[in-house]
């Protein structure tokens, strides 16, 4: 066996070494050198974050394990996007991690996470599924340790069950498809089962199986009518599990989804998945945004909006052309800072006050105008407001989608559209809250929040400032996409 | 009588649809776990037949079954003992008693 080929995954291996480092700093350094902890797995992460772009600018490509994994320029761009997502959600965890229940175990919290993360990266770049199923376990399974991870809390442990529960159900249900596909196609490689499917054939079992791979691939999405465990698990799960969970967890998917759709499917899509990829991005964000509105748990309100995001993100898979996966990849990244920025404000007011409703946040504004500044520009770039990145994402993913050309996909956009507006609608509610309600006296005193936080939503704003205007961003991927 | 792969086909997918069933209905989280195990050992049966009786000249369906089984394994372990946390909090371990976050 040639071992050089493990040179192919230099992201991978680095991402190996962070670990093994932190794994050794909680393991055998003496109790005084652990307090900095946090602080050295968020400059090891940050250093190994800079290190990542040289791979996306002199990156080539490469394979390894006789085509099994492959790396390209576009497959760093977004695992350095996901960790530049993992890097905020360390530094707003920090403090949290740093708190009297949690000291003990927090290095097992950075463990669990830099492990699920690897999982991520192994799902992104397999190109056979059996290394693909591998990587999708070991990005889920750590996952679900880590929502139980508040011991004293009853909601964690429930979370945890209805997490584990789901994940392998929409796991095996994902395996049956796959053992579908095997039986017709004889083969695991993406390549070999997409030379077996028959351009615009598309039979009876090919469509049951591919039925099954959407199915499971739309729990870990948190699609409707998949979506059940999602409001759930974001409630019970600490707030830093949870905005991971719903930014990183559900990036890595999506764009593993698209390789996945695209790639091995790509010959059938107008017989076999557009229609009920249509279906879903319908009901997911109908549903999210209807749901969303009646929700008054801040987490639970931002989990049913990351449902109807996750449809948005669907349209990039839909549109099938070099755009689609550029805006896809753009969607995340906006998603990324917009989402952990309302997840920094709600894990900072939880951290030194213990309110999660939406009632509590009545007048915050009065009490603490740095944070309602920031909740509101999160809400803004959320639902797509137009000096903010939000908007500049959803017109290039509704762009992308028109660009596929069918009539059908107008009246898609056209109903994504709508939506759009409805979910202005409970954006709106939130900073209406924070501004307007304000005859009464806010119940979260004025407090200041811990340098770590700050850090981590003033990235945050600055990515939500910045990504719209600044060109580059988009521009760049556009370039990588090859369009 | 020759034994073609119809009949191990069948049996999978019933013992398939079985765990899925079972998921659904049942209120006790071991058994649902067990429903899973049905669900992953069904998966498992499929890829050794289409191995054997489609492909015999490769051996990646019987890999993926070897992973797969180790796979399902940890899930199993894990899920055993994300469920001893919960029932050392709640005494119980009745899915229809899960509902403290259901509004």
């Amino acid at each position: 066996m040639d071992y050089s080929q493990f040179l192919a995954m230099k992201q991978e291996i680095c991402l190996l070494v962070v670990f093994l480092l932190v794994f050794l700093n909680d393991t055998f350094m003496p109790r005084k050198a652990q307090n900095g902890l946090g602080v050295i797995t968020c400059i090891l992460f940050a250093l190994f974050t800079a290190w990542g772009f040289y791979g996306v600018i002199a990156g080539a490509d490469a394979s390894a394990f006789a085509g099994m994994y492959v790396t390209t320029p576009v497959i760093s761009a977004i695992k350095n996007i996901l960790n530049v997502g993992v890097l905020i959600v360390l530094i707003q965890s920090l403090k949290w991690a740093n708190s009297d229940v949690q000291v003990i175990r927090r290095g097992e919290f950075y463990e669990l996470m830099l492990v699920t993360l690897f999982g991520m990266y192994l799902m992104i770049s397999a190109r056979h599924f059996l290394l693909f199923i591998i990587g999708l376990e070991t990005a889920s399974l750590p996952l679900a340790a880590l929502v139980a991870f508040d011991k004293n809390r009853y909601e964690s442990h429930e979370a945890a069950v209805k997490y584990v529960l789901t994940a392998v159900f929409s796991s095996a249900i994902f395996m049956m498809g796959i053992s579908f596909v095997y039986g017709l196609s004889g083969s695991l490689y993406f390549s070999g089962i997409a030379e077996a499917v028959k351009t615009g054939v598309a039979t009876v079992p090919l469509v049951v199986a591919i039925a099954f791979v959407i199915a499971g691939m739309g729990f870990k999405l948190s699609l409707v009518p998949f979506h059940l465990w999602t409001a759930d698990v974001y409630q019970g799960a600490p707030t830093s599990v949870t905005s991971y969970l719903s930014v990183i967890s559900k990036g890595s998917a999506a764009f593993a989804f698209l390789v996945i759709m695209w790639q091995v499917f790509g010959s059938v899509y107008e017989q076999a998945w557009e229609w009920m990829l249509y279906a879903l991005i319908i009901l997911t964000i109908t549903i999210g945004n209807l749901f969303a509105i009646r929700q008054r748990n801040m987490k639970r309100f931002l989990a049913f909006s990351s449902i109807s995001q996750a449809g948005y993100i669907m349209l990039g898979i839909i549109a099938m052309n070099a755009m689609g996966q550029a805006a896809l990849m753009y969607y995340i990244l906006v998603y990324i800072f917009s989402n952990l920025a309302a997840f920094g404000v709600i894990g900072a007011i939880e951290n030194n006050t213990g309110k999660v409703y939406m009632e509590d946040y009545n007048g915050l504004y009065k009490t603490n105008p740095r944070l309602s500044v920031t909740m509101m520009l999160a809400m803004f770039s959320l639902a797509g407001i137009p000096p903010f990145a939000g908007f500049f994402s959803k017109f290039f993913i509704f762009t992308s989608a028109i660009n596929q050309g069918s009539i059908a996909i107008y009246v898609l956009v056209l109903i994504a559209l709508i939506n759009t507006i409805i979910s202005l609608y409970y954006y709106l509610l939130v900073v209406k809250a924070m501004f307007i309600n304000t005859e009464n006296e806010c119940v979260i005193a004025p407090f200041r929040s811990a340098c770590s936080e700050r850090l981590g939503m003033w990235i945050c704003v600055a990515g939500i400032l910045a990504l719209g205007i600044v060109s580059f961003f988009y521009d760049s991927l556009l370039t990588l996409a090859g369009c | 009588m020759e034994i073609t792969m119809i009949y191990y086909l069948v049996p999978a997918l019933v013992m398939f649809c079985c765990g899925v069933y079972g998921f659904i209905t049942r209120k006790n989280m071991i058994a649902m776990l067990i429903s899973l195990e049905l669900m992953l050992n069904a998966v498992d049966i499929n890829f050794v037949v289409f191995n054997r009786y489609l492909f015999p000249e490769h051996q990646e369906g019987m890999f993926f079954t070897l992973f797969a089984i180790a796979i399902a394994a940890a899930e199993t372990a894990l899920a055993i003992a994300i469920i001893i946390n919960l029932f050392r909090s709640a005494k119980n371990i009745d899915v229809a008693d899960l509902t403290k976050m259901k509004h």
